[in-house]
Order: C-alpha cells, then sequence, then structure tokens
C-alpha cells in the first residue's frame, strides 16, 4: 500500500528582489487525489507548486511533509510549464530519472516500453526528444514524471497549448495515476478541466490563498469575491 | 616564391619516402600533444562543468582569472616549469627536465584553462536549460555534472579541438622544457623552429605543412567520429 504523504505550510514567503511574491502563506494538504491550484497571472501558483517541491527557496516559514524530507523528496515528481528535454532520444528520457534511481537494466527497458506505447511514441524511441513536437514533449514530460511511481505529482500547466485530443489522452493518464494511489497537484487555466478533474480547489490571488474548497462547493459556490469573479470569467487583476 | 614550392615538393618527398625521422618526429608531437589533451580534459571538462553549476563567493573571480590564463604566454610557462624541474628546483631530483614528460606537463598547464573556460562557457548555458529539471529529480552534485557533460559531449568536443589545436602548434614551452633533442624531445614546432634558423628553409616547410595536414586530419577524424554537423543541435 502506498504511503499518502501530507504537506503543511506554515507562514511561507517567497520573496524575490525585496518584492514579495508568495504569502505568507498557511496550508495543509493531506487528501490523495486531484489538488487544482487556480488563480490568474502572476499569482504564484508555480511559485506555490515550487515551493510545495521545495525547489523555490522561501524567505521565511516552513515547510514540513509527513515523512522524513530525503523520502518526501524521492516520492514527488514535477512537470513543469514548458517541459525540459534531456538532448538525447525519447527512450533515454524516459530511462534517466528509473537510471538515478539506480534500477537494473531488464525492469527500466520494460517500464520504458510500456510508457512510450501510453503516450504513443513507440515508434520514436530512438528519435531525439528536443525535436518532438510541443504535445509530444509535453507528454513525454509527463511520462518520465509518472515512471517513477511517484507519491506526489507536481503539474504546472500540464495541458497549456494542446489540442483537445492530447488534453484527453493526458487526463485519461493522469486519472489512471490517481487512481493508483498518487496524489496530484496541479495549476491549470483551463476552469473547463478543473471541473473535470479537481477534488478540491486552491484558490490563489495576489500571493495569497484566497479560498480552499472541496470541488463541488467550489464551483457551485465560491465564497471569495475573487474566486467568483474569476469562475464568472470576470477579469481579476 | 620559390622556397614554398620547394617546400611543398620536400614535403611530398618526405611523406612518399616515408622518412623515418620524420615519423618519429610526427609520431612524438602526437605523442605528446595528444597525452597532455586527454590530462587536460579530465581535469578541464569537469571543473568548467563543476564552475558553471556551482554558486560560491569567489566566482567571478574565478571565471575571470580562468579567462585571464588562457592567454598565458606559453615562454613563461615553459621557464617556471624549467625552474620546477630544473636539479637545484623543487622537483629536481625526479630527472624530469629535458623528457617528454616534462613537455608534457608544460602543455597540460596551456592548455587546461583554454578547455575549462570554453566548458564553462558551453555548460552555462545547458545548465540554464537543464536547471530545474535536475533539481526536481533530486539528483546529487556528482550525477548533474555527467549529465551534463554527457548531454554537452559534442560542444566539449569543440573544447577539446580548441585545446588539441593549442597544444600540437605550442613552440616556446616545449622548446625550454623539452630542449629540442634529436630522437628524444624533439617534435614538429621544434623541429620547425630549428630548420629555420639553420636556414633550411625547405625541410622547415614540409614539416610546416605536415604539421597542418596533421592539425586538419585529427579535426576531420573527430568531427566525423562525433557527427558534429550531421545530426544538427540536441
Amino acid at each position: 500500500m502506498r504511503q499518502y504523504m501530507s504537506v503543511c505550510l506554515q507562514d511561507v514567503v517567497v520573496e524575490r528582489r525585496g518584492k514579495t511574491v508568495l504569502g505568507p502563506m498557511t496550508l495543509e494538504l493531506s487528501d490523495a487525489g486531484f489538488t487544482m491550484v487556480l488563480g490568474p497571472n502572476g499569482a504564484g501558483k508555480t511559485t506555490l507548486l515550487k515551493v510545495l517541491h521545495g525547489v523555490e527557496r522561501v524567505s521565511s516559514g516552513s515547510v514540513s511533509w509527513s515523512v522524513p524530507s530525503q523520502t518526501a523528496r524521492e516520492g514527488q515528481a514535477y512537470v513543469f510549464q514548458s517541459p525540459i528535454m534531456l538532448r538525447r532520444s525519447v527512450r533515454a528520457n524516459l530511462a534517466y530519472p528509473l537510471q538515478l534511481l539506480g534500477l537494473d537494466k531488464a525492469d527500466i527497458s520494460e517500464r520504458v516500453t510500456k510508457w512510450a506505447a501510453r503516450i504513443g511514441l513507440s515508434a520514436a524511441l530512438d528519435f531525439p526528444a528536443p525535436r518532438l513536437s510541443g504535445g509530444e514533449q509535453q507528454k513525454l514530460a509527463l511520462a518520465r514524471a509518472l515512471i517513477r511511481r511517484p507519491n506526489t505529482l507536481f503539474l504546472d500547466e500540464p495541458c497549456a497549448n494542446l489540442d483537445g485530443r492530447s488534453v484527453r489522452e493526458i487526463e485519461e493518464i493522469l486519472r489512471e495515476a490517481v487512481q493508483a494511489g498518487t496524489q496530484i497537484i496541479m495549476t491549470t487555466h483551463d476552469l473547463g478541466q478543473a471541473r473535470r478533474l479537481a477534488d478540491r480547489v486552491v484558490f490563489v490571488n495576489k500571493g495569497q490563498i484566497e479560498e480552499q474548497a472541496p470541488a463541488t462547493a467550489f464551483f457551485n459556490a465560491a465564497s471569495s469575491l475573487g474566486a467568483s469573479a474569476f469562475l464568472n470569467g470576470d477579469i481579476v487583476e | 616564391m620559390s622556397e614554398i614550392w620547394a617546400g611543398i615538393a620536400e614535403a611530398f618527398r618526405l611523406i612518399w619516402s616515408l622518412d623515418e625521422d620524420l615519423i618519429d618526429i610526427t609520431i612524438r608531437s602526437l605523442k605528446v600533444s595528444l597525452t597532455a589533451l586527454f590530462i587536460a580534459c579530465t581535469l578541464a571538462l569537469p571543473f568548467g562543468t563543476w564552475l558553471a553549476i556551482r554558486r560560491f563567493r569567489y566566482r567571478r573571480f574565478a571565471i575571470a582569472a580562468l579567462n585571464a590564463l588562457m592567454g598565458l604566454p606559453p615562454v613563461v610557462v615553459g621557464l617556471i616549469v624549467y625552474l620546477l624541474l630544473s636539479r637545484s628546483g623543487p622537483f629536481g631530483v625526479m630527472g624530469l627536465l629535458f623528457t617528454p614528460t616534462a613537455m608534457i606537463m608544460a602543455q597540460v598547464i596551456i592548455i587546461t584553462p583554454l578547455i575549462a573556460s570554453i566548458t564553462h562557457q558551453a555548460m552555462r548555458e545547458l545548465w540554464s536549460e537543464y536547471h530545474d529539471l535536475l533539481i526536481s529529480f533530486n539528483t546529487t552534485k556528482q550525477q548533474r555534472i555527467s549529465a551534463l557533460i554527457w548531454d554537452g559531449r559534442r560542444t566539449l568536443m569543440t573544447a577539446a579541438l580548441a585545446g588539441f589545436g593549442r597544444a600540437i602548434g605550442e613552440v616556446g614551452a616545449i622548446m625550454i622544457v623539452g630542449g629540442n633533442i634529436d630522437q628524444v624531445t624533439r617534435v614538429l614546432t621544434t623541429a620547425i623552429a630549428l630548420e629555420t634558423g639553420k636556414g633550411d628553409f625547405a625541410l622547415a616547410l614540409g614539416l610546416g605543412f605536415i604539421l597542418i595536414a596533421l592539425s586538419l586530419v585529427v579535426n576531420l577524424t573527430i568531427h566525423t567520429l562525433s557527427r558534429t554537423e550531421r545530426e544538427g543541435r540536441w
């Protein structure tokens, strides 16, 4: 059985060049399933994800996981807004995170074959990854994150610039991952996608959490002004 | 003008007849410079990469110093290595002066900063691309360095080639520490200097053409092996 990791942010503040971009923020996430981080551009969604992942330096406050930090880091994966491709083949890109774990070759090649088929890139295994199309790179980045079977997966706009079919494929993969026990924390601009996937919503605006609620409650009746304006399609500044 | 033609003719004659001295000198040249290149690369590639990914207090100064060392005058390097290895110097007991080993040492000192500096520039770019991903994968410093070196291997080849070019064409330092001793430390460049001094321009030119040809062949071989131009940038 997989171990769910819960995370607790305590008065976290992130400053960049003397400007506060996030916080002070206190947040606790403990359930499995989809947590959707919504909010306008520049609200601090990406920063929040990076703080949770532990790759953003926190100016003050603390981030604590329910498991030792090393275990927490090993159980996490992150898919960036613009996919970062290693300058290698598709196969090598998929294999890299597994090689870091020190798995044996047979196991690695089995998982790589499986995931390449899963994202429809079986025929392109030996193709250089940086020359794939944007959508294929996006899918490859997702597969490379999931191939480690992470406990927690962070996704930053995984479906930006993708067409309907690719979005459907990606959402399908994400649902399966959640069923397998992965906790997903993602940002999106696509309200339709948020409605389709979210179990709970964290609404961020101007570096602050304006609302945190279960998805149904949030979409039916958002209590904060910012969130209801956002849901109504008004421009939130 | 006639000397140039005579030089070309002499060069062809020497190569055609597989002149024993010439082959000997050429092989020694290659041996010294390739060994120096190998040692310099094992030092400079990881160091340049480390410099690109590591933030520390005097980093800016270290990079400026490294770039300045690229222009290190070979004669001065030769002088310093000479002083270190001479009988009265700290390493005099090892008896290395006027041996190929001394020449290799001098060349390593000359080309390491050059290779490290080019490596640093190339790796800085690649690192800014990979930074988030490798941090996210929770990689150790060593894993990061090896990922960067492996994926940047084509640019690193250029750095190595630049180093090789400088080593094989260098004369000031190896003349001083090697002594240009026939059969022992005479290489192409020192032989050219000697023949020019003696007034044997034809032989000097012949050796010069061979040196240039050698450089071309090594460059082309490495390019072909690494398929630099064929696969584009990835």
